[in-house]
């Protein structure tokens, strides 16, 4: 039994289907919360930046998950689409029956990742990725995001100011009034390693701990059936591709 | 809709904000990219307003971004928000003030979560028990730390030297104002103002003399879209939300856009340089763009304090067009200087978009000696 989410974790044999997901689905508070009855308006691809964007559509998936047809379902847990959007929760703002599509795609991401299908798709394979930086940093500094692990290099967008920063921390953040990494309240202190500690063990007894290893496990997997380099290093070929690589099938012309 | 129309909109959402007695709990997303921002938030509440502000250093993220990215489960996010409850509680506060837009808006929904399913509160009260041993209270309040500012922006307007009205012509500055989109989007009820017709920066702007511009995709993302940035390969979903905004806000010709989101003005700021240099468009005056500032950085100017403490030279976009307007006293010469003056280099000067003091001009009365 696995503590995440409350679910023993499924083993999806390839092409035999014998998991009941739309009862896993509900199973998930999110879900119950983000299906109330969806009328098929379309009002929520309307304001959808990522429906904008990438080729994606809240409405199908709304659609999809109620007809509780278990092959639709697991195309989209095998596919790309569940990976467009982009979490804002406009969607649950405008929906005249108080649907939020976000929420439904945040269940099936996390069922997506416990039963392994996550790695049959380009944008569900990059979990890895997320797993190995924002994942490992939060139990790492105690911070989700990091400046000193994000480099100019994989970084561009930062600008020339981003790397003045990054040579002069500690006389820029004297000048706010802060130790730079010191020990009391303020930006980007040191975490204490006693917190650091609670959180390791909240992830433990959560079932993080067990689902990043279970990420790795079934990367690992794929990247043998693609025949890619895999190893812990970021830039593994197979990490490395994840990260950098659009295969440009997802956006609209 | 018509002003009048909004007005009352805005009255049926209202909540209770606190005043005083805060426990702070900081931004993953400010530290790393405006950490000054924050210290500015603290200086105007304990130094000009005198209110008490407690922070515990071991207080950590609320793993937010993380579970947006959907890398860390429900249960362990809501386990590790509850020890920040329980750092409160420890502390002897009631009243949580957020710092962070996605902390604020997972924090409402997970007690959102707890009130419709005792059952899971139960739950994670016994991971935490399990984890770390500590136990909590609800925080009697919740509030983001720019509903805090809002609530107060009539004894901080009282005190304010600097306005939002150019201080040559006296017309008031045009304000565009970004609202984070877990600010209210999922609970309407939790945000001042709502979802649809927020009013917390417009209310805080319209009490330093700006006017608002109302633009056709007001309410669109910045892009953040969590994974949809964080991954290289996905970046483009992130620069295109910020482009149809800037586009969307520029025949306005706004003097600045505030914003109330951690990664909102990360986002507004650094993609008018990646628009800039990759297709050799600005969307400010004489080459520069239009300066993007935070909710703190706003009311640190309109209160005096110094431009290049508050932290306007960790922008991409220069605000020096702002506070030649405002007419708030800067010297250009200290910009990149460290606190004694010591000289620690300056950035490099982007391909397109202008900055500093490039193209601008300025009278002499505005410079401090």
């Amino acid at each position: 039994m696995c503590p995440y989410a409350g679910h023993a974790y499924i083993c999806v044999i390839k092409k035999t289907i014998t998991v009941d997901y739309y009862k896993e689905l509900s199973s998930d508070v999110r879900f119950v919360e983000g299906l109330t009855g969806c009328l098929h308006c379309g009002t929520c691809t309307a304001i959808c930046p990522a429906a904008e964007f990438y080729n994606y559509d809240p409405r199908i998936v709304a659609e999809t998950v109620q007809t509780r047809d278990n092959n639709k379902i697991h195309e989209l847990l095998t596919g790309n689409m569940i990976w467009y959007c982009g979490e804002c929760m406009s969607c649950k703002t405008r929906c005249p029956r108080n649907n939020a599509p976000g929420l439904l795609i945040m269940a099936l991401r996390a069922l997506s990742v416990r039963t392994g299908l996550f790695t049959e798709s380009e944008k569900g394979r990059q979990q890895l990725v997320l797993k190995r930086t924002m994942g490992e940093w939060i139990l790492k500094y105690g911070y989700c995001l990091y400046r000193e692990e994000m480099t100019v290099e994989d970084h561009p967008e930062q600008g020339p100011t981003w790397e003045w920063q990054n040579k002069n921390l500690e006389k820029l953040f004297e000048r706010f009034g802060v130790k730079y990494r010191g020990d009391e309240p303020g930006p980007l202190r040191k975490i204490p390693q006693e917190a650091l500690d609670e959180l390791q063990r909240i992830f433990d007894v959560t079932g993080a701990t067990r689902l990043f290893e279970f990420i790795e496990e079934k990367s690992a997997e794929k990247a043998a059936e693609m025949g890619l380099e895999f190893d812990n290093r970021l830039d593994c070929r197979y990490v490395n591709q994840l990260y950098n690589l659009d295969s440009g099938i997802h956006t609209k012309d | 809709m018509k002003l009048e129309g909004k007005r009352r909109l805005w009255q049926e959402y209202q909540k209770d904000i606190a005043t005083d007695k805060f426990f702070y709990v900081r931004s993953c997303v400010r530290q790393n990219f405006f950490p000054a921002a924050e210290q500015t938030f603290l200086r105007i509440l304990q130094q000009t307003l005198g209110k008490t502000v407690y922070e515990n250093p071991g207080h950590t993220t609320c793993t937010g971004i993380g579970y947006h990215c959907d890398v860390v489960p429900l249960n362990t996010t809501m386990t590790v928000v509850a020890r920040q409850f329980a750092l409160m509680t420890e502390a002897g506060y009631e009243n949580l003030a957020v710092s962070c837009i996605t902390s604020f808006g997972l924090y409402t929904e997970i007690l959102e979560t707890w009130h419709h399913f005792p059952e899971i509160e139960e739950q994670t009260r016994e991971f935490l028990r399990k984890a770390t041993g500590r136990e909590f209270m609800i925080p009697k309040n919740l509030a983001h730390a720019s509903d805090i500012l809002y609530k107060l922006r009539h004894e901080i307007a009282a005190k304010a030297p600097f306005r939002l009205i150019n201080h040559i012509t006296g017309e008031p500055l045009k304000v565009v104002e970004h609202i984070g989109c877990h600010y209210s989007k999922m609970f309407p009820h939790k945000g001042i103002g709502g979802a649809e017709y927020p009013y917390v920066l417009v209310g805080l702007a319209e009490a330093l003399g700006g006017e608002i511009v109302d633009y056709p995709e007001r309410r669109h993302c910045c892009g953040f879209g969590f994974r949809q940035y964080v991954v290289r390969a996905n970046r483009g979903y992130s620069l295109s939300c910020s482009k149809k905004k800037f586009d969307s806000m520029e025949p306005y010709k706004p003097d600045l856009i505030i914003t109330n989101c951690p990664g909102c003005p990360y986002f507004l700021d650094r993609w008018q340089y990646v628009v800039g240099e990759m297709e050799g468009k600005t969307y400010g005056e004489n080459g520069h763009g239009i300066p993007v500032l935070t909710y703190e950085e706003l009311v640190g100017l309109a209160l005096g304090y110094d431009p290049w403490d508050i932290g306007l030279q960790t922008h991409q976009v220069s605000s020096e067009p702002l506070l030649i307007k405002m007419g708030v006293p800067f010297d250009p010469s200290k910009k990149y200087a460290g606190k004694k003056g010591e000289n620690i280099g300056r950035p490099a000067k982007p391909g397109t978009l202008k900055i500093d003091m490039d193209a601008l001009h300025i009278h002499e009365s505005i410079l401090t000696s």
